[in-house]
C-alpha cells in the first residue's frame, strides 16, 4: 500500500516535471521585506502571461552566496533563465559565452535608457541583460532638526560641509555617522572623488583607471579631504552596519551620513518624512553629478523554445512601466526607464528622477565605483583595500595615491 | 578459494567511505592545486599560467597581512589555550569539591559556535557599548580599552575570544590525561620527599606528552582554518587589519572573481598545515613507536 503511494508520487513528479518544461527560473537575492515584495510583483506579471515562475532565491553575503550557486549551475550546464547580475560582471559572464541575446525584447530600449546605462546592458552591441532600477549613491542624509539649529542650509561644497560638521561637533553630536566596513569606506571615497574632481575626473580615475588621473594632485586632494572627514567620525564606527549609522542620523546622535538611497528605506520604515525629519541632498560638490547603481537581470542561453519565449517576456515585463513603478516604490530606488510619471514617488525620489535625466544629458551620470558598476570585481577589490587601509590607519595621502596606482593595475 | 565473510565484509563496508574521501577530499585538493596554476577567473579555466598566480599572491600586501595575522593568532591562541587549559586542569585535579560543576562551566564555551562567541565578544569589547563604557561609568573616565577598533591591536581581540572558547577544551583533554597518570608513581615520588610542584614539573607534565601532541594538533587546525570567529568579531577589520588566509581565500575566489589566486592561497594554507603537522606527527610516531 505504502509502496504504491510512493510509486504514484514518483510518477506524479515526473509528470509535473514534464508539464512545467516552460518554467522560467530566476536567480536573485532579494529575500528581505520590500525587496521580496518587489519580486512577487514580477512573478505575478509572468504568471499573467501564462509562464510558470520558479524562484531561485539564495540569500546572504550580499549576493556572494547566489553567485557561488550560479557558477555551480553554469559549470554544470544547467543555467537559470535569468540571474541578478550587474555592472561589469555582465561583461565577464558574457565573455564566457553563456549569455543570451535578447534583441527580440529590446528594440525600443535604446530610446528608453541613457546611453551609459544601455551600454552596460549590452555585449557586442546586443542587449544581454534587462535593467530593473536605479539607485543613486551620492546622497548625503542630514538630521533636519540639527540642520535647522545650525542655520538650515544644506552644504553644497566641502567648505560648507566641514563648517556644518564643526557646528554638529560643537553641539555634542558625532558629526558624520559612518560604519567602518570596506564597502562603506569606498562609498564615502567615491563621493569625495566626485565632489573634489567632478564627473570627468571620476570617469578617468575610477572608471577608465587612467594612471595620469589616479596619480594626480586632484586625487591627493581627495585623500586629504577623506582624511579630514575621518576626524569627524566616532571611533566606535569600526565594523558598524550602515543601517545603524542611519539610525544615528535619525535619533540625532549623528549629524549626517554618506549613503546610497537605500538608506531612505530605513527612514521610511521609522515613519520619518523627508524635509521634516531628515534632508536628502547630493553629497558636497556633486549637485550636477549622479553615481548610479543599477540592478539588472542577465539572461542566460536556454535551449527550449518555450523557455526562450518566457525569457523575452521576462525582459519585456522587467522594462514595462507598470513593473518599474511598483518595484521601485517598494524598493526605494527610481525607474530606469525614462518618460514615466513620478506622481507616486516621494520627494527624494522625485529629485533623483530629475537629476538622473538631467545628468544623463549633461554627462554627469557616472557608474558607481563602490557598488560594482565601474570596474571588474578584482580591480574594485584591490582599490577598496587601499581605501579601507587609508581609513583605518595613519597612511599619508601621498602613500595612498601610490598604493592606488598599484591597485588600479590589478587585472 | 572462497574468502570468509569476516575478511571481506569490513573492506566492503569501508570502501564507499574510502572512495568518498578519496574523491571529495584528496580529489578536490588536487583540483585546487591544478587551478592555482591556471588563468581561472570567474569560472575554472584550464589555460596554463605557470606560477603567475603565486607571484601575484606574494606581491599582494593583503596576503602578507593575512599571513602575519595567522602567525600571531595561531601562536598566541595555541600557547595561551594550552597554558590556561593546563593550569585549570591541574587546579581541578586537586580533588576539590564541585569539580563536575566547575568542569562543565569551563567546557561550555566549546558548545557555542564561533559565530556566537564572536558576536558576544564584539559587543563586550566595543568601546561604546561594552567593557570600556562600563568601567568608565564606574568612575574611571580615563579607562580605555579600544583594541577592537584599533587596527594595531584588533588581532589580539580575536586571540582573546578564541582562547576563551577553546581553553576549556584543552582543559578537558589535559584533565583526562592527568587522571591517566599512574598514582603509584606519584606516591613513590611523595615518599622520596618531592614537593607537589616538583612532582608536576618533573613527573606528571612529561607523561602528558601525547596529550600535548593531540591538543596542539586540534588547536592548530582550528587556528589555521579560523574564518567564522574573525568574520563575526571584526569582519576582517578595521580595514583589513584582522584579515586571515581563510578570509583572503574566500573573498578572492568567490567575491572578486580571481579563482586562480584564491586557489593559490588555499594551496599555501595547505602547505603551512603540512609544514607544521608532518614533523610533529613524525616525531610523535617515532618516539612512541
Amino acid at each position: 500500500m505504502k509502496l504504491k503511494f510512493v510509486a504514484a508520487a514518483i510518477a506524479a513528479s515526473f509528470v509535473a516535471g514534464a508539464s512545467y518544461a516552460a518554467e522560467v527560473e530566476v536567480l536573485h537575492w532579494w529575500t528581505s521585506g520590500g525587496e521580496a515584495k518587489s519580486v512577487a510583483e514580477l512573478k505575478k506579471m509572468m504568471e499573467a502571461k501564462g509562464h510558470k515562475w520558479k524562484d531561485f532565491a539564495v540569500a546572504g553575503g550580499g549576493g556572494d552566496a547566489a553567485m557561488t550557486a550560479l557558477k555551480a549551475r553554469v559549470v554544470a550546464g544547467n543555467a537559470p533563465v535569468a540571474a541578478q547580475i550587474k555592472g561589469p560582471s555582465i561583461q565577464e559572464w558574457a565573455q564566457q559565452g553563456v549569455l543570451a541575446d535578447i534583441s527580440g525584447a529590446s528594440d525600443e530600449w535604446d530610446k528608453l535608457l541613457p546611453k551609459v546605462v544601455g551600454d552596460a546592458m549590452k555585449y557586442k552591441g546586443k542587449y544581454v541583460a534587462a535593467p530593473v532600477n536605479v539607485h543613486r549613491v551620492n546622497w548625503l542624509w542630514i538630521n533636519q532638526d540639527a540642520l535647522n539649529k545650525a542655520g538650515g542650509k544644506a552644504p553644497t561644497n566641502f567648505d560648507e560641509f566641514f563648517a556644518l560638521a564643526d557646528k554638529f561637533k560643537a553641539a555634542g553630536m558625532t558629526a558624520i555617522a559612518h560604519g567602518g566596513q570596506p564597502w562603506q569606506d569606498a562609498t564615502v571615497f567615491e563621493s569625495v572623488v566626485l565632489g573634489v574632481g567632478g564627473a570627468k575626473f571620476f570617469n578617468d580615475a575610477l572608471v577608465k583607471l587612467d594612471p595620469k588621473a589616479i596619480d594626480s594632485p586632484t586625487m591627493l586632494k581627495s585623500f586629504d579631504t577623506l582624511a579630514k572627514i575621518k576626524t569627524y567620525i566616532d571611533k566606535d564606527a569600526a565594523g558598524r552596519d550602515w543601517n545603524l549609522a542611519t539610525a544615528m542620523v535619525m535619533n540625532g546622535k549623528g549629524g549626517m551620513q554618506f549613503m546610497g538611497d537605500w538608506a531612505k528605506g530605513e527612514f521610511t520604515s521609522a515613519n520619518k518624512v523627508a524635509g521634516k525629519d531628515y534632508a536628502c541632498v547630493p553629497t558636497p560638490g556633486t549637485a550636477n553629478a549622479y553615481t548610479f547603481n543599477i540592478d539588472s537581470f542577465a539572461m542566460f542561453k536556454v535551449k527550449d523554445a518555450a523557455v526562450q519565449k518566457g525569457q523575452l517576456d521576462l525582459a519585456t515585463a522587467i522594462m514595462s512601466p507598470e513593473f518599474q513603478e511598483v518595484f521601485n516604490l517598494n524598493k526605494g530606488s527610481i525607474p530606469v526607464r525614462s518618460g514615466m510619471s513620478d506622481a507616486k514617488f516621494d520627494a527624494c525620489a522625485k529629485k533623483s528622477i530629475v537629476d538622473f535625466n538631467a545628468t544623463a544629458k549633461s554627462g554627469g551620470l557616472v557608474p558607481s565605483f563602490a557598488h560594482g558598476m565601474a570596474v571588474p570585481s578584482a580591480t574594485q577589490g584591490a582599490i577598496v583595500d587601499v581605501v579601507a587601509k587609508f581609513m583605518n590607519s595613519n597612511m599619508s595621502s601621498k602613500d595612498a595615491v601610490a598604493a592606488l596606482v598599484k591597485a588600479s593595475r590589478t587585472k | 578459494m572462497t574468502m570468509q565473510p569476516d575478511r571481506w565484509l569490513p573492506k566492503l563496508v569501508l570502501s564507499p567511505t574510502l572512495a568518498a574521501s578519496l574523491l571529495f577530499v584528496y580529489g578536490f585538493i588536487l583540483i585546487t592545486v591544478a587551478l592555482s596554476f591556471t588563468e581561472s577567473r570567474l569560472l575554472p579555466n584550464w589555460e596554463w599560467a605557470g606560477v603567475e598566480r603565486y607571484v601575484e599572491l606574494f606581491d599582494s600586501e593583503r596576503w602578507w597581512t593575512s599571513a602575519i595575522n595567522i602567525a600571531i593568532f595561531g601562536t598566541l591562541f595555541i600557547a595561551l589555550s594550552m597554558a590556561i587549559g593546563l593550569l585549570i586542569a591541574i587546579l581541578l585535579d586537586q580533588k576539590i569539591r564541585g569539580e563536575g560543576f566547575l568542569r562543565a562551566i569551563y567546557l561550555y564555551p566549546m558548545a557555542l559556535s564561533f559565530i556566537v562567541s564572536g558576536t558576544a565578544w564584539k559587543w563586550i569589547l566595543n568601546p561604546g557599548l561594552g567593557l570600556e563604557k562600563l568601567v568608565q561609568s564606574w568612575g574611571f573616565p580615563n579607562f580605555t580599552f579600544d583594541w577592537l577598533v584599533n587596527p594595531d591591536m584588533a588581532i589580539y581581540t580575536v586571540v582573546i575570544a578564541g582562547v576563551w572558547q577553546s581553553a576549556g577544551f584543552a582543559m578537558a583533554l589535559f584533565l583526562a590525561g592527568l587522571r591517566g597518570v599512574d598514582s603509584e608513581i606519584i606516591k613513590a615520588a611523595q615518599v622520596d620527599g618531592a614537593s607537589t610542584p616538583t612532582i608536576y614539573r618533573r613527573i606528571i607534565i612529561p607523561t602528558l606528552r601525547p596529550v600535548f601532541f593531540s591538543v596542539t594538533l586540534i588547536l592548530a587546525h582550528i587556528a589555521i582554518k579560523s574564518f567564522d570567529l574573525v568574520m563575526a568579531l571584526t569582519g576582517g577589520g578595521p580595514g583589513t587589519a584582522t584579515d586571515v588566509p581563510a578570509i583572503f581565500m574566500y573573498q578572492f575566489s568567490f567575491s572578486r572573481g580571481q579563482l586562480g589566486l584564491g586557489a593559490a592561497s588555499a594551496v599555501m594554507m595547505l602547505m603551512t598545515v603540512i609544514a607544521i603537522m608532518v614533523p610533529l606527527m613524525y616525531a610523535e610516531t617515532k618516539s612512541s613507536g
